[in-house]
């Protein structure tokens, strides 16, 4: 073998022994999630700063924004933490930034307005950014339709969601459920009708993942709520008929009450309780629901759980 | 070391000090003390912060442009000035040149970087009146500002070894500025599936990650630096480092000189 094959070779060798070992290592690096405090800082949110600071590529910064602002709420989500503070000024600043990108507000509205730990608890944060989305984006009905729900969700006032509805719904595109929900507003009925609509449009409406997920544990949630409602509606008429609470389900089944057996989003049968009330199998399953929990046990929400399955340090 | 290394890393060192490569310490040293004097009046509390955060912003900065600007006419210039024909004439294999090249590029960084770590420990004393143990964060973020010149020497004479001066110094700062954007990366591939997903993680591992090697937030703020990491950092950069350097090796040899 020539001297230039053997430093070929020899070259070769090393390059793939190395590439192999960096991606090893860096594989390592990543595993140590090296998310301190201070790198969790968000330093400049003066958006005149970072607007010269970047000479004038706002687009990009704005992307850049928005891609930390999604992982920074991935991440404190993943870990169960309810501390989400850095989630409105990064949203702000990625929108002052870029105000046409519609993404962050759809976001912010699911996102800033709940009660920890499932959200920020930020409700005026997310009103704020809502109103500035719609003065840059008045043609955008999803932002009308954010702002209405944040109303109904977060304020419990109708009249102001009533009044976002119609606005959006007046658009040349619309939704075909704007007009339906603004008048069920203004109407202020069925509770459970009207927050299955909404939860329904907003998974219609979006193409973010972790909204599409928050609107399907919500509907899961409503289905649960509603469905222990009726159900212990029928327990208490069947006692008011037959002077004692029943046995089981199959009381009510067989009395003519109910026809089957009913079963919550995952399948499992529901519970009557010795004092007649309906109780879901696995309570920790299905986050969101406020009906069919044990006495005294919270909310299951996806932060809860996530923080109870995280290895204690 | 194979003595015909030692000897061109030495004359690269030598040709660097000689192209006064060492006068950016006296702007390092005008900027530092500068900055430790004017942050001593005007800032409450933050003295040592802004110390900390300028002193190791300026020796990276000031590092990587050296590298760059240094590294991307290793080659070309040996080839412009005919001085490599003679020489690879005798005894020095093009190998050896390559490696020899790296030692010496790499050399003057650490010397260069040597006196700039003086420069910031001394600007720290000046606005602390003592050193603290949080320091020796202040230390290791140095060390790994040298690891990432490890990697960016490497890539110079990466491209140097096949492009133009100019464009070498274009590919190795984009190469630095994408993978100061490391992280960011890393996370685009994770929220993308299929063959967009399998080819951004390729990506992202294959560029060099220098968000790694950047502390310099903890260090201003005397978080400590965990042994994991300095281990994994450091074997990170040699392994970015032989790899390239192989690549360079590997592309010179086959390159025709006539």
């Amino acid at each position: 073998m020539t001297s230039a094959r053997r430093v070929n070779m020899v070259a070769t060798i090393v390059l793939l022994i190395s590439l192999a070992g960096g991606v090893v290592t860096l594989h390592a690096i990543d595993q140590m999630a090296l998310v301190s405090p201070a790198q969790q800082a968000l330093y400049i949110r003066s958006t005149t700063v970072l607007r010269r600071m970047c000479l004038g590529y706002t687009g990009l910064l704005a992307d850049i924004y928005w891609t930390r602002a999604v992982q920074y709420f991935g991440f404190q989500h993943f870990k169960g933490s309810g501390d989400f503070r850095l989630l409105a000024p990064l949203l702000q600043v990625t929108t002052e930034l870029d105000p046409h990108m519609l993404p962050p507000y759809q976001f912010g509205a699911n996102f800033l307005g709940p009660k920890p730990p499932n959200g920020a608890g930020l409700p005026g944060d997310a009103m704020n950014l809502l109103r500035f989305g719609i003065e840059h984006n008045p043609d955008q009905w999803r932002l009308y339709y954010n702002l209405g729900f944040l109303y109904f969700t977060e304020f419990k006032d109708y009249a102001k969601a009533a009044d976002a509805f119609e606005r959006g719904a007046k658009l040349p595109f619309t939704n075909k459920f704007m007009p339906i929900l603004a008048a069920k507003m203004a109407q202020h009925a069925g509770e459970f009708d009207t927050a299955r609509m909404l939860w329904y449009t907003t998974y219609q409406s979006t193409k973010e993942a972790a909204i599409k997920e928050n609107a399907v544990d919500h509907l899961r949630a409503l289905q649960v709520d509603e469905e222990v409602t009726q159900l212990e509606g029928v327990v208490e008429k069947y006692r008011q008929q037959m002077g004692h609470l029943p046995l089981s389900i199959g009381d009510l089944e067989r009395a003519g009450f109910i026809r089957g057996t009913p079963e919550d989003p995952n399948g499992h049968p529901y519970k009557l309780m010795p004092d007649g009330r309906i109780e879901v199998q696995d309570p920790q399953s299905i986050f969101f629901i406020t009906k069919g929990l044990p006495p005294g046990m919270a909310s299951p929400t996806p932060a809860t759980v996530a923080a109870k399955s995280q290895p204690k340090s | 070391m194979n003595s015909r290394i030692g000897y061109v890393a030495f004359n690269t060192f030598r040709e660097a000090v000689r192209d006064r490569v060492l006068y950016n310490l006296v702007a390092f040293a005008v900027l530092l003390s500068g900055a430790a004097i004017l942050v001593g009046e005007i800032s409450i509390d933050i003295e040592r912060l802004v110390v900390v955060n300028l002193g190791l912003t300026a020796v990276s900065l000031f590092g990587v442009v050296i590298a760059i600007f240094m590294g991307i006419g290793l080659v070309s210039k040996e080839i412009e000035k005919k001085t490599l024909y003679t020489v690879l004439s005798r005894p020095v294999r093009r190998w050896e040149f390559v490696v020899g090249k790296f030692f010496g590029l790499t050399g003057t960084l650490v010397v260069n970087t040597f006196f700039m770590a003086i420069g910031v420990f001394l600007a720290l004393l000046y606005v602390a009146h003592k050193f603290e143990k949080a320091d020796t964060a202040v230390l290791i973020a140095l060390y790994f500002i040298v690891l990432e010149f490890l990697i960016v020497c490497a890539l110079a004479l990466l491209f140097s070894s096949f492009s133009t001066p100019l464009m070498s110094s274009v590919f190795t700062f984009a190469l630095f500025l994408i993978g100061s954007l490391a992280d960011d990366l890393r996370g685009f591939a994770r929220m993308t599936h299929g063959l967009t997903g399998a080819l951004a993680t390729g990506v992202a591992y294959l560029v060099p990650n220098f968000s790694a090697f950047n502390i310099i937030n903890q260090a201003a703020h005397g978080d400590p630096v965990p042994g994991r990491l300095i281990a994994y950092n450091t074997a990170y950069a040699l392994l970015y480092s032989a790899m390239t350097i192989s690549g360079a090796v590997l592309i010179f040899q086959r390159r025709n000189l006539k």
